[in-house]
Order: C-alpha cells, then structure tokens, then sequence
C-alpha cells in the first residue's frame, strides 16, 4: 500500500468537506455532509479493489472497456440531458457519466494490449493502427453527445498510454503536425451542414477568448471567478471570509469554481498549496509506475494518473480562465457523487498496481 | 534469447525515461498554472480586490434636509413639508406593467398617468427609479407599504418639498428654490456629490439663492453590503447628511403682509429699516406672485402671464427698481451746501416758476413761483429753483460725494438677486459712459434728483436712515444662523456737523407737520409718534414746452404710464428715531397724495406692532382710514 498517497488523497478530501461546508455559508447538512457519506462509501470501495489482485483486473479490462463501449451507445439513445449534452444515465436514483466508465475502460485495455504486446512490436505501423482504433471508437461516441471536450480527453489518455508504452517519437510528431490542420477544420466547419462541433460548444469557445463579450452569461462565470481569485491576494481572506462567494458573486460555488473559493478564502499560498498536492500525487503514480515491474500495473498507473491529471488541469485552467469551461470537477473536493466514486476507484486500482508491483508476469 | 532480453530492458528503461518525460510534462504545465495564479492573485491582486468591493458595496446618497428661512421673531417663511411618494426600480420590478396595475388598485392612478409612467420606464435604465406618484397622503402611504413585498420594484420615499406659507408677501424676499441648470453650476462645484440627488434643488432667486451655500447642507453616504441581486445584507458605515443652516432673517412678517396688502393693487414698493438693529423690517414689492407656484409647477400661460406683465411681477422693486429720487435728493444737495459754508439758514432765494439758465428753461412744479425761500421753505415746499439755484452754487463734484456718504449710487451687498447700485453720476461718468460732456443742466436736474440720478427704495431708505441717525447705516437681511447672531459692527458717525443734521431734520419735521408743508395730509397727530419726511415725484418724461402750453401740466392729465412716480420717504418718531421708510408707487402721480399716506400706515403699525390706532390720524381723516384699516384687517391671517 502506497500509503503516502493514500494519506494524499484523504488529507485532499477532507479539504474538500471543509471547503463545501465554507460554500454552503456554514450549512454542514448541504454539501458537506452528502459528501463525506459519499466519500466513505468510496473509501471503502478504494480498499476493496487496491487489495485484489491485479491480475484480477487485468482479466477483466476487456470486459470493462467493451461495457463502457456499449453504456455510450445506449446514452446516444436514451442518455438524458444535462447541461445541454447527452451525458448522463439515469439508473434508479444514480446519475452517472459513462464517459468516466470509458476512460477507466481504455487505459485498462490498452495497458492489457501493451502488456500482451512484444515490446519490438510497438512502434509497427499495424500494432499501431490497433490502439488508435481502439481510441477512436469512445471518442468518436462521446463527441456527438455533444462533448468536444470530454472526447479530446479520451483521446489525450490513450496517447499518453501509447506514449509510455514506447511507441516511436516520430509517431506523436506527425500527429501534432496534422493537429493545425483538425482544429482548422472543426472551426471552418462552424455555421455549416457538416459542423462538427455544436454551437453552444463554439460560443464557449468565444467566451473563453473574449469574456468581456458576455459579462452576463458565461463571460460573467469566468469574469467573477478571476475576481474572486484574484481578490484573495497572497494570504486570502481567510476561512468563510471569501465575500464573492459568501455573496453569491461566484456561481456552481460547490462544483465547477469551488477552487475559486478555495483561492479567495487562502490566497495564492492555498491555491498553489493544493496545485503542488495534486502535482505530487502525480508524481507518487509515475515514480510508482516506474518501479512496478509488472507492464500492466505499470501502464494502467501512468494512465489513471494521467486522467487525474486532466481532471484538475482542466478545471483549473478554466477557473482561472486560462481555458473555457467545461463542466469538468475538481477531483475529490467538487460535489458530486460519481465523480468521487470514480477517482477512488481509480486509486483504488493505482493501489492494487502498486501492491503487487513485484510480481512480474512472466 | 539475451538479444531479446537487452532489448526488453532498453524498452524497460525506455518506459522509465518515458515515464519521467511524462512526470516532467506534468510538473511544466503545473508550472503555467502557478505563473496564472500569481499573476492573478499576486500582480493583479489589487485590481481584483476592488472589482470585488464594487460587486458588493452599495453606496446610496443622503439627502440633506434644506435649512429653515425664518422672520426675525421665529415665523416659518420657508419650510419643508413631507412629500410622501413612490418611485419604481425596473430591474427590481421584474414585470412593471402589472406592478403599476397592482398599484392604481390600491391608489388613484389616471390612465393616461399609468402609460405615462410605463413610457418613462421604457426610457430609462433599468436600476434608474422613476416617480410614480408624489405628495399622497399619509394613508395612501401607509396602504402602499403594507403591501410593498407583493409590490416587487417599489420604493416607497419621505422627500422633502420646499413650503412657502406667506405665499406672494415674501416672494421677492425669499425667492424659491428650483431644478438645478447649468448656469447654477457655477456656483457649486461640478465635483460635489449633492449634484447627483436626482431632482436637487437649488435656490435660483431671492434669499434661497443669496444663502444657498448656507442653506443647502451636505450629502451623507450610506453604505450597504449587497449580494449577487442587491439585497442589502448589512449596513456597512454610515456618514449622516448634514442639514443645512437655519436663517433668522430681520424682516417682520406682520408688518411685511400688512405693508404688502397696503400697496395692493398699486405697481409699488416699500422699505422699513430699523434704525437701532440696521435691519430691514420689511421689503416688499408690488405685484407679486407665489413662489409655491415654481415648487407645483405651473402652466406655460401662467409663466408667460408673470413674464411679460405690465408690471413686472417678478421683479424685485425695492432693490431692484431704479426711479430718479426727484425731490427726496433735495436734503443731500442741502447738507452738500451747508457743510461747504456755501449757504446761510436765513439766505433767501426767489422762485418766479422757473429759472433760466443759458437758453434752457427749467421749470419748478409751482408754475406760479414759491417766492422767496430760505432752506427750511425749501425743502418744506419742496422749491425746485431754489435747489437749481444750490445745485449750481455747489457743483455736481461735492453733490455727488455728499450722496454717496448717503448710500445713493452704492452697492448694498444683501443676499438677493438683482440688488441694483442705484446711480450717482459725474462728470467723469458722463464722459465715459455716455460720451458727452457734462453741461450746467445736468447739474440743475442733479440738484432735484432728475437728469441722470437713479436711486432704488432701499437707497431711498438707507439714505434717511443716515439722515434721522446721523450714523451710517448698513442694511442688514440676517439676524442670525443657526440661532447664533450676527455680530454687527458698531456704526461709525458721518463726518457732518450736528448742526447740519439738526437743520435738515427740522426741515423734514416741518414738510409733515407744517401747514405748508407737502405732506401736510399725511402728518400723525399722536405725540409719540410724530413722522418726519420729504415727498417726491420723479418725472420720467419731459413735459414739453407745446403741452405745457396745451394746459397738460399735472400728471392726473397724462395717461398712466407716463406719469410720474410717487414717493415719500421718512422716519418716526422724530425725536427718538425707531424706523426710516421709503415708498415708490411706480407712476402714483404726486408723493404728496399717493406715497405719504402709505408710509404713514406702514410706519405707524411698525411702531406699534399691529393695525395703528384710529387716534393718531387726524380727526377729518379717521373715518376714511378707519374704512381703509377695517378692510385690510378681514385680509390679515393674524
């Protein structure tokens, strides 16, 4: 058991009830009680899985990464709406995003796949053609949700995998070559038949590059956020001080900009405080992957850490404007319960791959 | 097999350095976030923290409460009354059609009043609150902010309205406060946040502006913390307004209405100084109007009635009027003479009707000539030559300077609008202003106070004040700020021999109380209160030699706005002087017949203090005055 960063993930998450119970004004019963309920469920959970053993979910990845598939061809027909794109599956009282499911589902299949592969293979065109393929059907799945930005996550995972799996540098150069050439084609497709990305999604964009445009919309999420952010200065304005959002300034407080919060109430010393914990999270995983010597314990590390990477990038490049909003959470402390179910899962699993990191499969 | 295994290890060591790319990868863009953080929270910090008090801080403005104009005994002149009203926020109002719908269910609202205001609504922006209604009563009030929270966009106000309850007897005192325009703007600072009360008003005539500064007061702020939909949280610190200073002003109110409904109907003004305070007891000008009309709002005929009357409405008369003294300037030319050894009491100087000098003709208003005059006849019957004859011997030099120790051509510097200099000339004067030189007859006419003398009321009165006291006299409109009284310097004597007062007193006793004197009809019979004076008709045309012919001599011949005006001035009791009056009824004819009776009134019931007694006129007159008092008395509030 890593137990540094399962210390990591428990001080975070505690945080995160102490920042929700800031946000809801000093009500415990609102956010912060729902989550840490939730949050033992998922603890538990977390344990579960870290002590099977990892061939255990070796076995299984196939059969994950098929599900997930198959759980986003069902949400195309019958997913609901939420936040204007066909997300979430109701199944009785739980709401949850199978995306998530499929990026658990790819990282394991294609650590199955790098694992199963002879090392001398990797960088063949074919072997290569494979994993691509493998990339591109939840990708190509989640963007017509609509969700540009969950789709290019997917993808950015599953190069990542192959990144670390050795496939040859010349590989990621041509792609990002050909990169110019996609975004340009995305947005010569706006206001046409064949628009590849849906409006509200290039509005986004819009308001991403001009706020000021839309101080009234989206633009005043992002232009409060930084206000808020900002005004909290080196030191913060303490504990349940922060105004913006005590006042209401500062809206989805409790998910999307709670690290506004966090900003505003601890200054730059909280907010770098928390970027640096999550950067050594990371950085746990990778120094972890690095001494396990089993290939697939070693490549599903790399590529849970790299999803928890984009997690907490993502919301808070946005939050803080350098990136438009994408509804994604800040991992362990945002509200929301299947959000802290998956990331625990995923520990969970990073867990198992270290436990059993000296078990070589021959 | 080892070729293989060598390979797998470099792959191994491969995934090793891949692995650390990454986890450097990470750590850089980790890197660009810090460098965002700091920038937002550590360079822009500032910028940030300001953006987030302007969110949240509401800073409303406290009107401040206008000063109170009182008399000189504590009458309100100029008040505040409560305007209970309510004005609607838009942006707060959600749907103000049905707000507005809601509301004439509960008050009176007129249609064309509703669309009126929605119009308005549509016009402004949406935090600006626009008047639905203004000056409701009391229950009204109260109905309407009982129901206020299913009444979302109201906001019901307690504003204050400047009252005016003496209406048109102090108009042209007081004046009248109103919207704030841009020539105002002078007199207040472009940076003083009372501008920014929406509907401020400002004084723009008579004391209300004079006093402005005074009276206005300061703003207050108040400052709220607001959340996301402007709710007020909490009330953050609060600075209080500071109303503005109360005035006592030394006018008294009874003798000011009495004295306004005696000139009623007449184009006239009045002015009474009390000789012991300086202060101005009374200054009133006929026609007037009532100022509560600018307060209301009026009709574009109202406002063009009292703009373009005949007689002037709105001007202020007794500072601002400018009438030649006519005769009442005849006392200075004396004192100038006599103090210059340039004439004896006794010297005798013969009036034929007429004097002439070089190729003019200058008539006295006796055609038939007074005979021979000495000072005291001169000034009792009012002889004109005997005056050209003084007026020569003197010089308009030592006139001129003689009249200003009197006031005449002197700036009084009240707190009204329009206080006139009045106008003493000289040579010198003529020379630049009118570019002529100054010849002999302008000295002859400058001896009756005709030709180029202009003087108003107040002068008028100044000068007699000086003359009963034998101290110079400053007319004073304040008696006290905010209860503490003026200071008044004490009064400085006049360089004039005593001797000289003596005399021109006497002679001024003698035109009230002497049978041949002018105003000999207008003498007041009770000891106490005997009245000293000098008539004066000042022409404002030239009598042709052709009409005179014709037999138009008297003004009663010539139609109204060609006569000449009426004057009097004077002081009681004589020997203990209290009070110096001057009055000008504009084209009155004769001061004798028209002017002195007024005074008489109007200077008696100052020194008693209400309607004068019926003992102190003599006995032929008291049934014609007692008709005249008993009518004014059923006009009188107190």
């Amino acid at each position: 058991m890593h137990w540094p960063l399962l210390f990591l993930v428990v001080v975070i998450s505690c945080f995160g009830f102490l920042m929700l119970y800031s946000v809801a004004e000093g009500d415990f019963e609102q956010w912060a009680r729902p989550q840490m309920e939730r949050f033992f469920g998922g603890f538990i959970l977390m344990i579960i899985i870290s002590f099977v053993h990892i061939d255990f979910w070796r076995f299984c990845s196939p059969f994950i990464f098929l599900f997930g598939i198959v759980l986003l061809i069902v949400v195309l027909f019958f997913g609901d709406y939420g936040g204007g794109a066909k997300r979430w599956l109701e199944l009785g009282s739980i709401r949850f995003q199978p995306s998530e499911l499929n990026k658990v589902g790819l990282v394991m299949a294609l650590a199955i796949y790098y694992d199963w592969l002879t090392p001398t293979k990797v960088s063949n065109i074919f072997w290569v053609f494979i994993p691509v393929l493998m990339i591109l059907v939840p990708t190509a799945l989640v963007i017509p949700q609509p969700d540009l930005g969950t789709g290019t996550l997917i993808a950015f995972i599953g190069l990542t995998i192959m990144f670390a799996a050795g496939v040859h540098y010349l590989y990621f150069l041509g792609g990002l070559l050909i990169l110019p050439g996609l975004l340009a084609l995305v947005f010569y497709s706006r206001g046409t038949s064949w628009q590849l990305v849906n409006d509200y999604q290039f509005g986004r964009i819009d308001t991403f590059l001009n706020p000021g445009n839309d101080p009234l919309g989206d633009g005043y999420q992002i232009t409060q956020s930084k206000i808020a952010l900002g005004s909290g200065g080196l030191e913060g304005r303490g504990f349940m001080q922060g105004s913006q959002s005590q006042l209401d300034f500062l809206p989805y407080k409790h998910t999307d900009f709670i690290f506004t919060t966090i900003a505003e109430e601890f200054g730059f010393f909280g907010s770098v405080g928390l970027l640096l914990m999550y950067s050594v999270i990371i950085t746990f995983c990778i120094i972890s992957a690095m001494t396990n010597k089993n290939k697939f314990g070693s490549l599903l590390t790399i590529g849970l850490a790299t999803m928890f990477f984009t997690y907490f990038f993502v919301n808070i490049s946005a939050v803080t404007g350098m990136a438009p909003v994408t509804g994604v959470p800040l991992p362990l402390i945002s509200y929301g319960g299947s959000a802290m179910l998956v990331v625990l899962g995923t520990f969970g699993l990073i867990q198992s791959a270290h436990i059993h990191r000296l078990l070589k499969k021959d | 097999m080892e070729k293989i295994s060598f390979r797998k290890t470099l792959l191994d060591r491969n995934l090793g350095r891949r692995a650390v790319l990454l986890g450097v990868g990470q750590l850089v863009l980790v890197g660009f976030l810090i460098r965002q953080m700091r920038e937002l929270q550590l360079q822009e910090s500032e910028k940030y923290q300001l953006l987030a008090e302007e969110n949240r801080i509401d800073i409303r403005i406290l009107p401040p409460v206008r000063g109170v104009i009182f008399d000189e005994k504590g009458a309100t002149l100029a008040g505040n009354l409560e305007n209970y009203r309510l004005r609607i926020v838009q942006e707060k109002a959600k749907n103000p059609r049905k707000v507005v719908e809601d509301i004439s269910r509960l008050i009176t609202l007129k249609d064309e009043r509703k669309s009126e205001i929605l119009a308005e609504i549509a016009k402004r922006k949406s935090y600006s609150p626009v008047t639905i209604i203004e000056n409701i009563s009391w229950n009204d009030f109260i109905r309407i902010t009982v129901n206020l929270p299913s009444l979302p966009g109201i906001v019901p106000e307690v504003a204050f309205k400047r009252f005016y309850a003496y209406k048109h007897f102090f108009a042209h005192v007081i004046g009248y406060v109103g919207e704030i325009s841009r020539s105002d703007l002078k007199v207040i600072s472009t940076g003083n946040p009372i501008l920014q009360i929406p509907d401020f008003h400002i004084g723009k005539v008579g004391v209300e502006k004079g006093l402005d500064p005074l009276l206005r007061g300061s703003v207050g702020l108040s400052r709220h913390e607001v959340n996301a939909v402007g709710r007020v949280i909490r009330k953050l610190k609060e600075d209080p307004s500071l109303s503005g200073k109360d005035i006592h002003l030394t006018v008294d109110s009874k003798l000011q209405e009495f004295a306004m409904h005696r000139i009623e109907g007449f184009s006239a003004a009045v002015v009474v100084i009390n000789l012991e305070t300086e202060g101005i007891s009374c200054l009133a000008s006929s026609p007037s109007f009532d100022p509560n009309l600018f307060i209301e709002g009026m009709s574009q005929e109202d406002w063009d009635m009292l703009k373009n009357s005949e007689n002037q409405p709105l001007a202020n008369k007794a500072v601002s009027g400018n009438y030649p003294p006519g005769s009442t300037f005849k006392m200075v030319v004396a004192i100038a003479a006599i103090e210059a050894g340039l004439i004896e009491t006794e010297e005798l100087i013969n009036c034929d009707g007429f004097l002439e000098v070089g190729e003019r003709r200058f008539h006295c208003w006796n055609s038939s000539g007074h005979g021979d005059m000495d000072l005291i006849g001169g000034i009792r019957e009012s002889c004109d030559v005997y005056y050209y004859n003084l007026a020569l011997r003197v010089g308009i030099k030592r006139i001129s300077d003689t009249a200003k120790k009197f006031g005449i051509g002197v700036l009084f510097p009240l707190p009204l609008s329009g206080v006139s200099k009045g106008l003493m000339p000289s040579k010198n004067w003529k020379l630049t202003q009118i570019r002529e030189k100054w010849v002999p007859g302008d000295t002859l006419n400058s001896g009756i106070g005709q030709g180029f003398v202009l003087s108003t009321p107040l002068q008028i009165a100044v000068m007699t004040a000086r003359l009963a006291t034998g101290l110079e006299i400053k007319p004073t409109l304040v008696k006290a700020i905010d209860g503490k009284p003026i200071n008044r310097n004490k009064k400085r004597a006049l360089k004039i021999q005593d001797s000289t007062f003596s005399l021109v007193r006497n002679a001024m006793f003698n035109v009230v109380n002497d049978k041949k004197g002018t105003a000999y009809e207008s003498r007041v019979v009770d000891k106490k209160k005997i009245l000293a004076g000098k008539t004066g008709t000042s022409q404002i045309r030239l009598i042709s030699e052709s009409e005179r012919k014709k037999g138009i001599r008297k003004n009663e011949d010539l139609p109204r706005s060609q006569r000449d005006h009426a004057l009097f001035t004077g002081f009681a009791p004589f020997n203990k002087p209290k009070y110096s009056i001057s009055v000008v009824v504009e084209h009155g004819g004769a001061g004798s017949l028209v002017a002195a009776p007024i005074a008489r009134d109007i200077i008696l019931f100052a020194l008693s203090g209400s309607i004068p007694k019926i003992t102190a006129y003599p006995i032929d007159q008291r049934d014609e005055t007692d008709a005249l008092l008993k009518r004014i008395k059923k006009a009188i509030h107190f």
